[in-house]
């Protein structure tokens, strides 16, 4: 059984409430770091730790942190990104239904490192019931003397609200957050200046993903070099990942990091195989902006070394042959689940959830929506293949924010690894509409690649 | 100087004030190398940074920190660095990629340029007529909007509207109370909030002037002529308002003015937002004090036969045919 840091006590009946949530060993972080060690101490450990942002783009937490401005005389923010909206993602959900006082507990934690009084978590607007259970655990929380005015007899100070968000995947983006937080309508800010030097209000803020908080716990409490023993390379620690598609056991699993990915997906431990004993096609290793990828790259590297759950060994090979870690998403795609249709329902998502600032993005995911729309009924000719990659490659990098890139990405990987369920979706528009393409030869380990020897030419 | 920040675009090099953004260095230089703007608008605070048809390639990003930026970035919202290096029109990949902008704006817009108003001065067409394609490779149905009136003098043409935000912008800085917005998300955007209940401002019509293409028309002017065929002249009269100052561009057609405008500079700005009164009230000769035709630059198509004189080429003062050719431009120039 691997190291469960973040959901050890996810099973005890009543950890929701702070009472047996004490009694397992929780706020030890709280009042170890408030007592015993300075906020820079606190910052030391967690860049010690190694600990990457758990949100999607992995950005160490502890560089982070450090590069928060400190002026005199103005407000800090930490701020909680928990509008947790990717297609494939409910990993911060389920720690906020379950244990939303590990997440409090990272907040006061993380507010004292960051020296701020006020703090912010801003939920999505569809979770209401999450928001309801933060609401009650802060209510308890303070009552229990570990929020509020001089927490736990220290001078410390901490006021933490909860704000339910509009419901905008792109409220998940740092500025769009922190617009609408503000109250404003979510549109990414353009940056410079980054969050840290001009975020909340103008004030230096720090915007973390959930997990990322309730993860520097396990880090205060054992310290950040234990913390980094755990995992592998420049990927440490566990990390949450939401299993879902074709999976026998779709769930939220607590790996740690370096788990192989054919273990990840076969193992009993874990997602137990493919369900109704069918074929792994393909999969999306980290949520839905992330490339996907067939099955044959998903478990192993182009050289035939195999793949693990890591930030690096996930983008092995570039977006070539590689994908990411993201935010933990994990999709699996049996042998009869049609690429082409999922591409076109991401592009779907993306073009609903564009917040129209910039050209690109707010056209062009439209664009490729209505392309991929036609390919999938039969209607498409060849060059619409050919347009589809010019038109992704046209958004990627030329947005303001990383909307554009995510909406591109997936695209761009379908038609790089799956060109021929695209093509025969062109040859045969009436067949294409009655049958899956299947699994063909995604599933076929690739061929290792041999030197050609200079005699043989 | 000390103070001063050495940036060098497409190789040539300019000293500028700390905080100059890149596209305002440019400016600096002037000429080709200026990246176009569809957005940016230097007397609005916030602008900048949208429609991504300034974007430029850094090359290095500074003296101290010499490595390139990962992504190609909007000029008018980077600020430059001592020592940075920026290509735009000698990098084939920023030009490929504005084109690429190009024709992704122009996929929802009508291209109705013949019935449109702004013809002639539309900053899209510039671009279009620079980057864009012969044909649009689009073939889906393009996005429309019913037209919308703000007050009785500015209509609002959605179809053709960029979301440049300019107007927002107006709105909010110009005028004292906010009056326009954004509906919707994404493709489905929409300049508004409220606005049938009309724009009620002394300042309201200056949306039509920062207007890049012809969203914005002023109901006074709409289809009473081409603008090539009007005539420009600068001209002023003492306006009541405290906030104007009465300098504008009034548009003839013959003895009749068919518009005021503000005036513009090179790279299309208003020089000063004028009041309502002196856009929709004033067009007549006897309200205004003549200064000097508007000089128009030669690559307007409201230059042609104006103002500046034909310049014949030196190959048609050798060739017999060409003269021939050119015969009644070439006795127009002998008259001057």
């Amino acid at each position: 059984m691997a190291r469960k840091l973040l959901l050890e006590h996810i099973n005890v009946p009543g950890i929701n409430t702070l009472e047996v949530y004490r009694q397992k060993g929780g706020y030890r972080a709280v009042e170890k770091a408030l007592k015993t060690l300075t906020p820079d101490e606190v910052v030391e450990e967690v860049k010690k730790s190694g600990l990457r942002g758990r949100g999607g783009a992995g950005f160490p937490t502890g560089m982070k942190w450090s590069f928060l401005a400190k002026p005199e005389g103005v407000p800090r923010y930490l701020v909680c990104n928990a509008d947790e909206s990717e297609p494939g993602t409910f990993k911060d959900r389920y720690l906020m239904t379950y244990i939303p006082h590990a997440l409090i507990e990272g907040m006061i934690v993380a507010s004292y490192a960051l020296g701020a009084n006020t703090s912010y978590i801003y939920v999505r607007g569809e979770m209401m019931p999450q928001i309801r259970i933060l609401e009650k655990a802060i209510a308890e929380a303070k009552a229990a003397g570990l929020l509020g005015q001089k927490i736990l007899g220290t001078d410390y100070s901490l006021e933490l609200y909860v704000q339910p968000g509009g419901g905008a995947y792109i409220c998940g983006e740092e500025t769009a957050l922190l617009e609408s937080l503000e109250g404003k309508r979510g549109n990414p800010r353009i940056k410079p200046p980054f969050p840290a030097i001009a975020g909340l209000y103008g004030c230096p803020t720090v915007v973390n993903n959930v997990e990322s908080i309730a993860a520097v716990v396990p880090i205060i409490n054992d310290g950040g070099d234990e913390y980094a023993k755990i995992g592998i390379g420049r990927s440490t620690g566990t990390k949450l990942i939401s299993a879902s598609g074709n999976l026998v056991k779709p769930g939220v699993y607590e790996i740690e990091l370096g788990l192989p990915v054919e273990e990840f997906i076969y193992s009993d431990e874990y997602c137990g195989g493919i369900a109704n004993g069918k074929r792994l096609k393909a999969t999306v290793a980290g949520g839905s902006s992330v490339p996907i990828l067939p099955a044959n790259l998903t478990l192993k590297y182009a050289n035939g070394e195999p793949r693990s759950m890591s930030y690096e060994s996930l983008s092995e090979g570039g977006f070539a042959t590689g994908t990411m870690l993201g935010s933990g998403g994990f999709i699996a795609f049996d042998e009869d689940q049609c690429i082409v249709r999922n591409t076109w329902n991401f592009s779907r998502f993306y073009h609903h959830e564009s917040c129209g600032q910039c050209s690109p993005c707010r056209e062009g995911t439209g664009w490729l929506e209505k392309i991929l729309h036609k390919i999938e009924y039969g209607h498409g000719t060849m060059d619409d293949i050919d347009l589809l990659w010019d038109v992704q490659r046209k958004i990627e990098g030329n947005t303001i924010c990383p909307l554009g890139d995510a909406a591109a990405w997936p695209v761009a990987s379908a038609i790089r690894h799956f060109r021929e369920e695209f093509e025969w979706h062109i040859k045969e528009p009436v067949k294409s509409q009655q049958q899956n393409y299947g699994i063909a030869n995604y599933a076929v380990p690739i061929e290792k690649a041999v030197e050609v020897k200079q005699d043989n030419l | 100087m000390s103070d001063l920040v050495k940036v060098t675009i497409d190789g040539i090099t300019v000293e500028v004030a700390p905080g100059t953004t890149i596209l305002n260095a440019a400016r600096q230089i002037g000429g080709d190398i200026v990246p176009p703007a569809m957005c940016y608008y230097s007397k609005l605070e916030g602008s900048g940074g949208k429609c991504r048809t300034c974007i430029v390639k850094v090359s290095k990003g500074s003296e101290k920190d010499p490595r390139p930026m990962p992504k190609l970035v909007a000029s008018c919202r980077t600020t430059v660095m001592d020592g940075m290096e920026v290509q735009n029109i000698t990098s084939p990949e920023v030009l490929e990629a504005r084109s690429g902008v190009v024709e992704i704006l122009l996929i929802n817009h009508p291209l109705d340029c013949p019935v449109c108003d702004q013809a002639g001065e539309c900053d899209l067409q510039n671009l279009g007529y620079e980057h864009g394609l012969q044909k649009t490779r689009y073939e889906f149905e393009r996005r429309t909007f019913e037209r919308i009136d703000i007050g009785d003098k500015i209509q609002l043409h959605m179809n053709r509207c960029i979301l440049c935000y300019r107007c927002v912008f107006t709105a909010d800085q110009i005028t004292n109370k906010r009056v326009h917005g954004i509906l919707n998300r994404g493709d489905h955007s929409e300049i508004s909030t409220y606005i049938q209940t009309a724009v009620d401002n002394d300042f309201s019509g200056n949306v039509i002037d920062v207007c890049p293409v012809g969203a914005l028309t002023d109901k006074t002017f709409r289809f009473k002529n081409r603008v090539w065929f009007t005539k420009p002249v600068d001209a002023h009269r003492n306006c009541d308002h405290e906030k104007c100052n009465g300098k504008v561009t009034l548009w003839y057609k013959g003895e009749d003015v068919l518009r005021v405008t503000a005036r513009k500079d090179q790279f299309g700005e208003v020089e000063e937002f004028i009041c309502n009164t002196c856009r929709f009230e004033k067009k007549n000769t006897a309200d205004w004090v003549i200064e000097h035709p508007t000089h128009i630059p030669d690559t307007s198509v409201i230059a042609s036969n104006h103002y500046e004189t034909f310049k014949p080429l030196p190959v048609i003062k050798e060739n017999l045919a060409l003269q021939k050719a050119n015969q009644i431009e070439l006795e127009k120039t002998a008259k001057f």
